[in-house]
């Protein structure tokens, strides 16, 4: 209470400092008016707005929803909607996070710094994925399918069994190994106290070699490279494509497909297209029209698309259309989390610049 | 022999140049297209959650402009429009409130010019020299005039009686983007100079860096600056989100890890010469021209060494510092051709001289990844090519 006391008091002598400075008629550069006064701006947050986004998770469990989930259901759903970028067992793949296992290894060389190894609180892993995961489809998770996942990281990290139902109660049972690794930052008493000091000016040392060259190391991207990247990426994509993709795109309006690669940033969080494209949380999408539905090796299909792919079925501009409007209702039990795209445009837009960097 | 450039008639000085409303907003000049950030690749994952690098070798003075400021993204850059933005405050306030950009914009407002700072530059230079450019080696790092609205105003319509002791309360804020990127920030900095801010250097905040509001959190480390902003809470302890555990903590060599590093140490750094701009005249009066910045406060000295720290000038200052925004220095030499190991050396109102590279490895090891503010070395060889070393 006395530091609102100060504050307050603070506030009021800034504000009568400011209309002091403002009858002297100067001052544009000074700060503004604040004040214990209301202003009388904003409006009520009411209380379903507030439960909507105010969702995040504390160290000591508040913000917690009700609800479980078990290891092997989080398995599921982590094969499913993690393992693209987190690798099955939550090992990582290419530089995507790892976030299993690394224990013992902050002080090596190279720390692996997982959930298990590394982040002091369970309620940060439980909140992350919450609110910000699966990446290109944040928000989309029940709260059991969060507690499942987790309970899923867990047992990766070998923290839980296998018969382990993580909830808002059990939560509270989990011990961080790294829990007690961090300090709050000393560097006022470690560094501050050594550093403010005058510094040498003349004969601060002996003699200077030179200790390493980052030539050697040659990891600095080349400039030239990336300029001719830069200066590709101002030409309409059609450009880019190469072969028989030049004659079908001759007639495509630029605009088009300009306009495309806007509505494209959607879907580019699951999905690659064009030269060297892989499969990511979604198939990539070279030679889309025209392909067999279900038809990419390899990548793991929800069931509608099997069964498209066994009937022979293939992408024509009508279904991917259907689809792209309404993704669950054109293809039932789809494991692509995304609402679809009711704007008839966009989805022309989209097929046309996918069509044009990704045509074989 | 008289120059043709002077003695023949230029197309320019004949021909008519473009009208009017030719480009209504404006790029830079075609002979200018290098002057652009740019991404190392192998860096990150995807360009969606990634950053890339001022090209503060090509600039000068200290306004960073928008379409080259270093660009950091957890889920991708969003599009949101001003009608639909909204910011909510919640949590121990006396009044929960929702406020329009429109709201904002009748709100008393203030210009001031910071840096943002991301907490990783210089990040990959811990365990030696690696990256060939200032733009690589320092360029997570942008300087702009900010306009909107101080923390504290919105907390005062908020109303804060019901918060108590504001001495343990924290404010958590949060994004609008899927990254939903949040940061916990102590009550003190809050009510000190944090802006809530819609507009940089006279225009509206670009695309990639928040439009249309983002959280200006002077002299502490960029990750919180919270881009289209969205939410802010008031609450009784740090929320310890993501990116204040698993990332934006510091690792030291005993494996223990270093929290709440928010503010950025006084560092410099030379900008040119440097290895993206080699000396290409030959010896004679050279500018050696640098950036020097400190979280802490103002600039008030910048040593340059041309010998890899054996002996020390004094800098003079482009103007005097501001606080906790970039200060331009120069040193006006006579390069006599020979071999140069240059350094700059920042101190800050505080007394803070930046430390060299050994004595942040002897404190802290070589995996903390964030807070390197070394004392940069660039090697000049008799041609005036300039690389990125370390010296003993």
């Amino acid at each position: 209470a006395r530091a609102a006391e100060a504050e307050i008091a603070r506030l009021a002598a800034e504000r009568d400092e400011f209309q002091a400075i403002a009858a002297a008629g100067g001052g544009l550069t000074q700060p503004a008016p604040v004040a214990e006064a209301v202003y009388g701006l904003g409006r009520e947050a009411l209380p379903e707005e507030i439960a909507a986004w105010d969702v995040d998770v504390l160290p000591d469990g508040r913000g917690l929803p009700v609800g479980s989930g078990d290891v092997w259901t989080g398995e599921e759903l982590f094969v499913d909607q993690c393992a693209a970028c987190h690798g099955d067992f939550a090992e990582g793949s290419g530089n995507w996070p790892v976030l299993a296992g690394g224990f013992g290894t902050l002080a090596d060389e190279d720390p692996v710094k997982t959930v298990g190894s590394y982040w002091p609180y369970l309620s940060t892993s439980w909140d992350y994925i919450n609110r910000s995961m699966p990446f290109g489809a944040a928000g989309t998770l029940s709260a059991d399918e969060t507690y499942a996942i987790v309970a899923y990281i867990l047992y990766s990290n070998d923290m839980v069994d296998d018969d382990f139902v993580l909830s808002n109660e059990t939560f509270f049972e989990i011990e961080m190994p790294n829990a007690d690794g961090f300090v709050i930052d000393d560097r006022a008493e470690t560094e501050y106290s050594i550093w403010r000091a005058e510094p040498c000016m003349t004969g601060c040392k002996d003699s200077v070699e030179i200790t390493m060259h980052a030539s050697v190391v040659d990891v600095t991207p080349e400039e030239e490279g990336m300029e001719e990247e830069a200066m590709h990426s101002e030409e309409p994509a059609a450009e880019d494509a190469t072969g028989d993709a030049e004659v079908v795109e001759a007639s495509v309006d630029p605009a088009l497909i300009d306009a495309g690669k806007g509505v494209f940033r959607q879907c580019q969080s699951c999905h690659e297209v064009g030269e060297g494209a892989s499969d990511r949380t979604g198939p990539q999408l070279n030679g889309l029209l025209g392909r067999t539905i279900g038809s990419i090796d390899g990548f793991r299909y929800s069931n509608s698309f099997k069964d498209a792919a066994e009937a022979g079925e293939t992408w024509t501009t009508e279904a991917l259309e259907a689809f792209l409007t309404d993704p669950r209702g054109a293809m039932s039990g789809t494991k692509m989390a995304y609402r679809g795209l009711s704007d008839p445009a966009d989805i022309t837009a989209v097929l046309a610049y996918i069509e044009s960097i990704g045509a074989e | 022999a008289p120059d043709p450039a002077i003695t023949e008639l230029q197309d320019w000085a004949s021909y008519l140049g473009v009208g009017v409303d030719e480009t209504p907003y404006g790029l830079p000049i075609k002979f200018e297209t290098d002057v652009v950030r740019r991404n190392v690749a192998w860096l990150t994952a995807s360009p969606i959650s990634s950053i890339n690098f001022t090209p503060i070798h090509a600039l000068e003075g200290t306004i960073t402009p928008q379409g080259c400021a270093f660009e950091r993204h957890h889920s991708g850059a969003i599009e949101l429009s001003k009608d639909d933005y909204r910011l909510m405050i919640n949590g121990l306030v006396d009044r929960p409130l929702v406020f329009t950009y429109a709201d904002l914009e009748r709100l008393p407002r203030e210009n001031h010019v910071y840096f943002c700072e991301c907490a990783a530059n210089t990040g990959m230079e811990w365990a030696g020299a690696q990256l060939n450019g200032a733009q690589f080696t320092h360029g997570m790092i942008h300087n702009m005039e900010y306009t909107g609205v101080p923390l504290r105003t919105l907390l005062a319509e908020a109303g804060l009686d019901a918060t108590g002791d504001l001495a343990d309360k924290w404010v958590y804020v949060e994004g609008a983007d899927a990254s939903s990127n949040g940061r916990s920030i102590p009550m003190e900095k809050a009510l000190d100079d944090v802006l809530v801010a819609f507009k940089a250097n006279g225009e509206a905040l670009r695309m990639e860096h928040g439009y249309p509001v983002r959280l200006v959190v002077p002299g502490w480390e960029g990750n919180m600056w919270v881009k289209w902003l969205r939410r802010i809470e008031v609450t009784d302890a740090a929320t310890e989100s993501r990116e204040e555990t698993s990332k934006y903590t510091d690792v030291h060599e005993n494996g223990v890890a270093r929290k709440w590093t928010w503010v950025m140490d006084a560092k410099s750094v030379i900008t040119s010469p440097s290895p993206q701009m080699p000396i290409t005249h030959g010896p004679g009066p050279l500018v050696v021209s640098g950036l020097a910045w400190s979280g802490h406060g103002k600039i008030t000295r910048v040593d340059v060494s041309i010998d890899g720290g054996v002996t020390w000038q004094t800098a003079r200052l482009g103007k005097q510092g501001d606080t906790k925004a970039l200060t331009r220095f120069y040193l006006d030499m006579d390069w006599d051709g020979s071999e140069m190991l240059m350094q700059a050396r920042a101190m800050d109102d505080t007394g803070y001289v930046q430390p060299t590279k050994d004595q942040l490895r002897e404190m802290r090891g070589e995996n903390s990844v964030y807070h390197n503010n070394c004392i940069q070395t660039w090697f000049v060889n008799e041609e005036g090519v300039a690389e990125n070393v370390e010296v003993s």
